[in-house]
């Protein structure tokens, strides 16, 4: 009898296995890109002798990378859409001259001049995603000339000299952790409980689709793929935040990202917005002929990539405490190219917030962990081009194989 | 006269489709051999087999060429014989200029370096053959539509052509430079150029060609001597001679007597070039329950019609007025338009239809997204049964709504397009070339799908070149020729020879 049912067993534990694996190779386009993740991080934690994952050096790396990751967000929209944006990076930085000449020449309080340098950040996206959509020009014309406008803007307004420092609330911003209300010595144990909160929370959330799955008709993941997805989120997250609550805790500027991700997330995948956006991104000509109303979309996407490069501008400022006229360059760049990286077409119509959000991760990973191996920023940008080659390169060969 | 080029028994099929079905075409030696049928008779892919598009061994039966049986396996192979095609929509480069464009990728160079002295005298020589007086530097772009036509044909002429194709050359040029087009023709045939001559245009045909063959669904059905004489019904009879048999869902129409939409003194002009009147002075109106046909042929307008109705999606200085319901419609956005109650499927499903990269779940709803969400939020429960529900009714084979639709056949797709519409729910369906390019079978669902549209008291409008479709399926139809409605009848008196008839005598009286 227990022999049948070892059997038993032990084929619908084959079965599962080899199902999630097929599973697998059919949908390496989405979950790839978070294998190669974990795949770089495994290998600069073994290369750096553990130094990665250290908690001092993980809250550094979100810290290096959030602005990234908050124009890449918003980068992601614009691609989908269709566009490109390479005004992001002059921007970025002329909002954050903008805040210090604000804040430390004109002694403005330092929440009115945020909440300006957001406004005057969407309104620069305004102005480029105007041409664009109701004009057709093409973006990346639109935004090459944005690109050397905010340059040169911010040379000006700076008068070529660093403004600083911040005040120290402003700092913050940044800088600042999430206050231990628990107080313990030595570990943030609020830090920690949010972080598991937000683990439990996810796989509830993932627990309940999957239910609802069930119920209208079969799942499409089978179960021991889904298992194995869920565990593996849910202790990352975890032990992420243990890790980070071991130092100082939650980033200030962490929470405002998962925020964003979680935000723009839903947004994109779940609401009549986001459909639209992937569906004038994908044939704009099939959209507008649906009664959308691609040209207003279109220019939205452009004011809120402009909002969130300032809010990226605010962010470095704080960061580096000083507002100087080089801040910004290339940053363009790393942002597209996170974006691309994970997984976004550049014909638009497809690409999701968290392939970006992971894409702009990578990225920040493969420069701090060589960084930390010494290796020069010569061979640095190397091995970064061709990373970006190679994700691309591997996608598209899924697309033709799919 | 020796024979230039017989093809025999050529048969080529496409999945699902058997496009050519052991035609023959026997062409003299310098005469003007005319090929006509209707939309989809299979001649311009007669033509593509000659001309090696198709190449050889994708098809059953022989060319013969010059007394020798011949294997083209691409363009290049049929043109070093001197078979040169004209394609209705001209392969020319806009900004390059005359020279530059006749020839391109048969340069006049030595060792890679082009020698322009050689290239714009070799092409004024030309551009003198077939009567054009322009300079070689001109840049194409600038030239209207006839000048390009020749210039295609200098063209044709550099690569020391000896068959010269030339299809539909008339269609979108005026009556100056078609005559001028038909004379240089009659110059070549002088010259011991010989040619064929795909055209609509039965009064051009009748005028200058030497034989006539006539295709029909795919077949040879006729091979007329032009010498003494011929009169256009005797082709016309040949191109449409056919028993409309049960291809169509039997129905009882069920007209109510109440006008859904009228349109009145419609006018559109060209997007681009202001001066071309698209739409001319179009009035119609269609009733709850009809299903009202509007034939023509391709170009006619009809497209360009439904498009500037529908939110204006084509054309400028449009002027006219719409009611609908009997109230004064507001057109003026696709959205508007929508929510006035009508819908438009596009002809070209790829390219105004569908989401290609999308799933079926995605595009059934995006013209009414907003029923399947809860405010801003998609509900995807709801989205997902309103797409697996239009699935299961027309019929949509596929592995799941999952599935993109990129990836489903010509039918299908068009059974997604019309979901989409259908899940919007209007009062006015227009329906631009339903059935083209998609097999018997997803046809017979959608003339089923229209009939029940119908009986449930929605007004369909169909556009089709394809007459016995129209006469299948419609109460009453509309004839349009040239931006005009030409002709009103009911279907019941119609016949495949009167719609010719108005089309043709229209175009006579311009």
């Amino acid at each position: 009898m227990s022999d049948v049912s070892d059997q038993t067993a032990a084929e619908t534990g084959r079965h599962q296995a080899g199902a999630s694996w097929r599973f697998l190779k059919n949908h390496m386009r989405e979950y790839g890109i978070l294998f190669a993740l974990i795949a770089i991080m495994a290998f600069f934690q073994v290369a750096t002798g553990g130094i990665l994952l250290k908690p001092v050096n993980l809250t550094n790396l979100v810290l290096q990378n959030s602005y990234i990751v908050i124009m890449a967000i918003g980068m992601l929209l614009v691609i989908v859409a269709g566009h490109i944006d390479l005004s992001v990076g002059s921007v970025l930085g002329f909002i954050g001259a903008l805040a210090a000449v604000m804040i430390v020449n004109w002694d403005m309080h330092y929440l009115v001049a945020g909440v300006l340098c957001l406004i005057v950040g969407a309104l620069i996206g305004a102005a480029q995603g105007f041409w664009v959509a109701y004009f057709r020009i093409p973006s990346f014309i639109v935004t090459l000339a944005g690109m050397l406008v905010f340059k040169g803007l911010t040379l000006w307004l700076l008068a070529g000299q660093s403004v600083g420092p911040f005040p120290p609330q402003f700092q913050l911003m940044s800088s600042g952790f999430l206050p231990d209300l628990l107080a313990m010595d030595g570990f943030n144990l609020m830090s920690f409980l949010i972080g598991l909160t937000v683990a439990a929370g996810l796989t509830l959330l993932a627990l309940r689709n999957r239910a609802v799955q069930s119920r209208t008709g079969t799942p499409e993941e089978p179960f021991a793929f889904f298992a194995a997805k869920v565990a593996i989120i849910f202790i990352g997250i975890s032990w992420m935040s243990w890790l980070m609550a071991d130092f100082r805790g939650l980033p200030n500027v962490f929470i405002v990202m998962a925020l964003l991700i979680a935000v723009y997330s839903f947004v994109t995948s779940r609401t009549t917005v986001g459909r639209r956006l992937y569906a004038i991104g994908g044939n704009e000509k099939a959209a507008a002929l649906s009664g959308i109303n691609a040209k207003r979309l279109t220019f939205l996407t452009f004011a809120n990539m402009g909002m969130l490069a300032a809010l990226a501008g605010l962010v470095f400022a704080a960061r580096l405490n000083t507002a100087t006229p080089k801040a910004g360059a290339g940053f363009e760049l790393d942002v597209i190219a996170a974006v691309f990286i994970g997984g976004a077409s550049m014909a638009g119509g497809v690409g999701t917030v968290v392939g970006a959000v992971i894409g702009a991760f990578i990225m920040g990973v493969m420069n701090n962990g060589m960084s930390i191996l010494g290796i020069g920023i010569d061979y640095q940008q190397v091995i970064k081009g061709l990373v970006l080659l190679a994700a691309v390169i591997f996608d598209v060969m899924n697309k033709k194989k799919g | 006269m020796a024979t230039i080029l017989e093809m025999r028994d050529i048969t080529k099929t496409f999945p699902g489709v058997k496009a050519l079905d052991r035609v023959n075409l026997q062409v003299a030696e310098g005469e003007i051999h005319a090929l006509v049928g209707e939309n989809g008779a299979g001649k311009s892919t007669l033509m593509k087999v000659l001309s090696g598009v198709y190449p050889h061994g994708s098809y059953t039966g022989d060319i013969v060429y010059d007394g020798e049986v011949q294997a083209f396996g691409s363009i290049r192979d049929s043109e070093s014989r001197g078979i040169i095609i004209i394609h209705q929509e001209l392969a020319l480069i806009p900004l390059l200029s005359v020279a530059e464009n006749i020839f391109l990728g048969n340069e006049r160079a030595r060792g890679g370096i082009i020698d322009w002295q050689e290239t714009e005298r070799r092409a004024a020589e030309l551009l003198a053959r077939v009567g054009l007086k322009e300079s070689p530097k001109s840049i194409v772009a600038d030239l209207g539509l006839g000048k390009q036509q020749l210039i295609e044909i200098a063209k044709a002429l550099s690569k020391d052509v000896r068959l010269l194709i030339l299809d539909e050359p008339t269609s979108s040029l005026n009556e100056q430079d078609s005559e001028k087009l038909l004379v240089l023709l009659t110059e070549f045939r002088r010259q011991g150029v010989t040619s064929i001559l795909i055209s609509h245009k039965l009064n051009e045909i009748s005028r200058v060609a030497d034989t006539i063959t006539v295709l029909r669904d795919g077949a040879t059905v006729a091979r007329l001597d032009c010498k003494n004489g011929i009169s256009e019904d005797d082709i016309i009879r040949d191109m449409v001679g056919r028993s409309l048999d049960d291809r169509y869902p039997p129905r009882t129409p069920d007209i109510r007597d109440e006008v859904a939409m009228e349109v009145r003194n419609w006018t559109v002009r060209h997007p681009v070039d202001p001066d071309r009147t698209v739409v001319r002075d179009v009035s119609f109106h269609v009733k709850r329950g009809e299903v009202l046909g509007i034939a023509g042929l391709m170009g006619a307008g009809r497209t360009e019609l439904a498009m500037s109705l529908f939110g204006r999606s084509y054309g400028r200085d449009i002027t006219g007025s719409v009611t609908i319901n009997g109230k004064p419609a507001d057109l003026s956005t696709v959205r508007k338009a929508i929510n006035a109650g009508l819908a438009y499927a596009t002809e070209d499903r790829k390219t105004y239809g569908l989401v290609l990269d999308d799933t079926i779940r995605r595009n059934v709803p995006l013209a009414r997204l907003e029923s399947v969400a809860d405010g801003m939020v998609v509900n995807a429960r709801r989205e997902a049964e309103v797409a697996e529900r239009f699935r299961q009714r027309l019929n949509i084979r596929s592995s799941s709504i999952e599935q993109e639709t990129v990836n489903l056949s010509g039918g299908n797709q068009q059974k997604v397009v019309l979901s989409k519409w259908l899940f919007a729910d209007p009062d006015i369906l227009i329906l631009d070339e339903p059935c083209r390019g998609i097999d018997v079978g997803a046809k017979f669902e959608i003339y089923t799908v229209i009939r029940d549209l119908a009986a449930a008291g929605k007004a369909i409008i169909v556009i089709s070149s394809e007459m016995p479709e129209l006469l299948g399926i419609s109460d009453r139809l509309y004839v349009m020729n040239e931006g005009r409605f030409v002709g009103e009848m009911q279907t019941a008196e119609a016949s495949q020879e009167k719609i010719m008839a108005r089309i043709i005598k229209s175009g006579e009286a311009a």
